[in-house]
């Protein structure tokens, strides 16, 4: 869907795609000459939530942000290995990386809404794709918004700027201004960090009802917000994947003594 | 506690200090104002505004001056307006940070440094001699277009530089390309910072005199332009040309025409003004 040139899906690829939506294969970032993913490999079920655990500056955020490009904007930026959605290497030279990023959504740490109205806010994705059609936008936008739980919230107040709203209500903006575009992945940058612990609260529901319909990819900083709402959970330590299992099983019974200490509390 | 004393005492000799400095631009400021006004204001008239000029002082008018004034400043808007954003927009979202960039970047501050009589020099050679456009309104506009060009790049980038990141990334993120987040996010939420930029650009331009005077823009036209090929007069020079008069009527017409100008800039600069005080509630 997001190649240009659309070739012939084998049956491997197929029965591939149902198992896993995400694969990272032997995967290595340098930022200039520091070495920042030090080849990571994992595959991410489709309709789940996988949370990436870490302290400060181990790479879980540099790693999220290669599964919709984001990286490709920073100068020194070089990276090996592959990254697959639905089997398609999404660093292949056909790749349009606009496209791509309307198949993978991406909510970000602090709140940041255009500073355009709320109706606008939503309506960004669709408008770029060259999308006109009045009434089509405004049953996306109410969708979206409903999704999230805000429709009620703002429906009088759809041309206010959407600055004006609260922090937790401009996050879950964010979020509807991603559904709008109906991706399949939604990546999630420590997205409840900037909030209180009510919004906190919503935006965790939120994320666990999406499972439904996406897979999700969460970096959080918050260890019980990962056991709360993940089915799986990586833990990463200077640029390494360290342990990656169900989030159950990590969190109880961790292989490794680094994400034991990590995870009780003893360092990070 | 012999320290603490002193250290109040220079504190308050610095506050004292600073309120003179401040102080002294405003009060030269007001005492060229007020003398100007003393000399000039009965001057102004309807008729002053749209008398043709004249050998008699009281029967000339800055008619021709102000509409070439007005042509220039159009004229050079149309031309510095595009091409000073487009490239303020390629420099700062397009270009990757390297050696050549640094280059470029350094030598368009320096441009807005470059005395504007030079800029006359260049204007007289490329446009009035090599593109054959004479002594017209339209040469005129390309060099102050030129002169204003640098000012236009520098505060457009500095404009779109104050937009967050973080609007950006949620445009890039939502599958927008490059430019569609030029068009749909950072060019409205800078467009008062660029405005005002602009418009202290323009009236700058509307002031020089020098870059003008070398092209050959003269001090005695006989009408107002009619085409952007015409020959033209600026309020300026025909400041200038008043002042070299003896007699003391053209004193007065002088010194009534400064205030137009002065007004002109003043309001401009009021505008600048305003448009930077709303937009800068936009991100608070």
């Amino acid at each position: 869907m997001i190649k240009k040139k659309k070739k012939q899906d084998s049956i491997i690829d197929s029965s591939l795609k149902r198992k896993y939506k995400l694969q990272a294969k032997n995967v290595k970032v340098w930022y200039g000459d520091f070495l920042a993913i030090k080849g990571v490999s994992m595959d991410i079920k489709p309709n789940k939530i996988t949370a990436f655990i870490g302290p400060s500056g181990c790479g879980k955020s540099t790693f999220l942000r290669l599964f919709n490009r984001m990286n490709d904007y920073v100068d020194s930026f070089r990276m090996e290995g592959e990254i697959n959605i639905d089997g398609d290497n999404i660093y292949d030279k056909d790749i349009n990386v606009e496209l791509l990023r309307k198949q993978v959504g991406m909510v970000f740490q602090k709140p940041n809404p255009f500073p355009k109205s709320i109706y606008e806010n939503v309506a960004y994705g669709l408008k770029i794709q060259g999308i006109k059609d009045k009434k089509f936008l405004q049953e996306r936008v109410e969708e979206s918004l409903k999704q999230v739980g805000l429709w009620n919230e703002v429906e009088d107040d759809l041309n206010k700027s959407a600055l004006a709203l609260s922090g937790g209500q401009q996050q879950r903006l964010c979020i509807a201004r991603t559904l709008a575009v109906e991706p399949s992945i939604i990546l999630m940058d420590e997205p409840t960090s900037a909030l209180d612990p009510i919004s906190t609260a919503k935006i965790e529901d939120l994320i666990y009802q999406l499972k439904e319909k996406y897979t999700i990819v969460i970096v959080t900083h918050n260890m019980q917000q990962a056991s709360r709402i993940s089915d799986s959970t990586a833990f990463f330590y200077m640029g390494d994947l360290i342990e990656y299992d169900k989030t159950n099983k990590l969190f109880t019974n961790p292989e490794k003594e680094q994400t034991e200490n990590y995870i009780t509390g003893r360092f990070g | 506690m012999n320290n603490i004393r002193k250290n109040r005492i220079k504190d308050q000799a610095f506050k004292y200090w600073g309120i003179a400095c401040t102080l002294l631009g405003l009060v030269l400021l007001a005492i060229f104002i007020g003398n100007i006004l003393i000399d000039g204001i009965m001057r102004i008239d309807w008729d002053f505004i749209v008398n043709l000029p004249s050998r008699k002082a009281e029967r000339s008018g800055i008619y021709t001056a102000l509409m070439g004034s007005i042509w220039v400043l159009l004229l050079t808007t149309l031309i510095a307006l595009p091409v000073g954003i487009a490239a303020a927009i390629y420099l700062e979202e397009y270009n990757k940070k390297n050696k050549l960039s640094t280059i470029l970047e350094v030598n368009i501050s320096n441009l807005a440094g470059v005395p504007s009589v030079i800029y006359g020099l260049l204007g007289l050679e490329v446009f009035v001699r090599i593109m054959e456009m004479g002594s017209s309104v339209l040469a005129g506009s390309f060099t102050l277009a030129l002169l204003i060009l640098p000012i236009v790049i520098v505060s457009t980038r500095e404009a779109l530089k104050a937009v967050p990141k973080s609007v950006r990334d949620a445009s890039f993120a939502m599958g927008a390309s490059k430019w569609q987040t030029v068009y749909h996010q950072l060019l409205p939420a800078s467009f008062g910072g660029i405005l005002t930029g602009v418009i202290l650009a323009l009236s700058r331009a509307v002031g020089e005199t020098a870059p003008l005077i070398v092209i050959g823009a003269l001090a005695y036209v006989p009408f107002a332009p009619s085409s952007a090929m015409d020959e033209f007069s600026v309020l300026p020079i025909q400041i200038f040309n008043w002042i070299t008069r003896p007699q003391h009527g053209f004193v007065e017409n002088a010194a009534a025409a400064i205030i137009i100008l002065l007004l002109i800039t003043f309001v401009m600069n009021g505008i600048a003004v305003y448009f930077r005080n709303k937009w800068q509630k936009k991100f608070k």
